[in-house]
């Protein structure tokens, strides 16, 4: 079980208990965190987005980038609540139009992130959503994809930060801010 | 003129009765040539067709046509321009909603990846759990499978196996439907756990292609239809 971040807010704990952890995905020694229980429950679900929306509402962002696939399930109901656009990012040759990618380094070779061109535009405020947050690296080239477009990622949300493994400090001076962590 | 049985039936396989003022028309869309919207008119008040024609027409004039993706001959439907108009967005889900909302679903099921846009923002609204079906190995828990064929090949859709129990009542969300290879495949596999699948929704459908008859009878309700593909 993960521990919560916010000991105040009372959503947070039953968030918390209700990602299931498997044990040796994708390989031994990893504790995975599941968050397909946490969808399983309506309230939880429900409270996992009101979290975010709080925070988000009224504060100017005009986009959320949700990174592909597990991005894609919290980033939209933020963005339908908060008024914003939904941009997704995705993996290689999944976008039909024209795009720009981003390369980062995995633990072994390298993967790729891509986005629509037009999808943003100089100077807008984006919110960067992906269900959890490891090493950072596929959070930064996201970071990357929407400054090289112009536009200002005011912070990244993730359900769960894996603090361990330092994503944090890969990005920089991007705030980042996260529901639970997981030791 | 196409008319749709999930449009202008009862839908008494949703399991409280539905006034007639529910239901509403689709939009057709004629690609690549003209945006010629059709109205198929079927019963209900004029201010909701109205409304929901207005909110239908924005959500098609969202949608773009891009040639030849992603093989020659192909005019492939991108939705990801719907979600850069917040409105149209907004339009989508609340049409999905008021058509699901108190018909008694317990479960929203998304087929990666754009199915998992559009099911959680419906599964949220109505109170329903949400349940990703994914390309294989991508669930790390224990998973059931449904294969199912490729123009070229087979390919494989999967659920965590306690996602969805018997009694579960089930809504499938896609954003599009073409052939219906990989719609059907999710609805045998809902149904090889025991819940029964109400109804299934996209976005669009590519009627030419006849995925409802793959569907057999099982409902399908969509808000689009492209034509010219």
């Amino acid at each position: 079980m993960a521990a919560p971040i916010e000991e105040k807010d009372p959503r947070i704990e039953g968030i918390a208990s209700s990602i299931r952890v498997v044990p040796h995905i994708p390989k031994g020694g990893i504790m995975f965190q599941d968050i397909t229980t946490l969808l399983l429950d309506p309230k939880v679900f429900r409270d996992t987005v009101d979290l975010f929306i709080e925070r988000y509402r009224g504060k100017d962002i005009s986009a959320v980038a949700g990174i592909e696939a597990r991005g894609f399930i919290f980033g939209p109901p933020i963005a339908l609540a908060i008024g914003a656009k939904f941009i997704p990012l995705r993996k290689p040759r999944k976008l039909p139009g024209e795009v720009i990618s981003e390369e980062y380094v995995l633990e072994y070779g390298r993967d790729c992130l891509e986005m629509h061109i037009g999808a943003v535009q100089p100077g807008e405020h984006v919110l960067v959503v992906d269900d959890l947050i490891a090493t950072g690296g596929t959070i930064c080239a996201a970071i990357s994809l929407l400054e090289r477009a112009g536009a200002e990622v005011v912070e990244c949300a993730c359900v769960v930060e894996l603090p361990g493994l330092k994503g944090r400090e890969r990005l920089k001076d991007t705030p980042l801010y996260v529901l639970v962590e997981s030791p | 003129m196409l008319l749709f049985k999930s449009l202008n039936c009862s839908s008494s396989h949703l399991q409280s009765p539905v006034p007639s003022s529910r239901f509403f028309p689709s939009v057709i869309v004629r690609t690549p040539r003209t945006l010629s919207i059709r109205r198929i008119r079927t019963n209900g008040s004029i201010s909701m067709a109205c409304t929901d024609d207005s909110r239908l027409k924005r959500i098609a004039a969202s949608i773009r046509v891009i040639p030849d993706f992603p093989k020659p001959g192909v005019m492939f439907q991108d939705i990801t321009t719907l979600l850069l108009d917040p409105q149209a967005f907004k339009d989508t889900i609340d049409l999905f909603v008021e058509r699901y909302k108190g018909k008694g679903i317990t479960v929203v099921a998304g087929i990666e990846a754009r199915g998992f846009i559009f099911g959680p923002p419906i599964a949220l609204a109505i109170g329903a759990k949400f349940v990703p079906m994914r390309k294989p190995k991508k669930l790390p828990g224990e998973v059931i499978s449904e294969e199912y064929s490729l123009e070229y090949g087979t390919d494989k859709i999967e659920i965590h196996v306690d996602a969805v129990q018997s009694g579960d009542r089930a809504l499938v969300i896609d954003d599009l439907v073409a052939t219906g290879g990989t719609l059907s495949a999710a609805i045998r596999l809902l149904e090889r756990v025991g819940a029964e699948v109400v109804e299934s929704a996209c976005v669009i459908e590519l009627p030419e292609l006849k995925g409802r008859e793959k569907l057999g009878d099982s409902p399908l309700f969509v808000l689009i239809q492209a034509e010219g593909v």
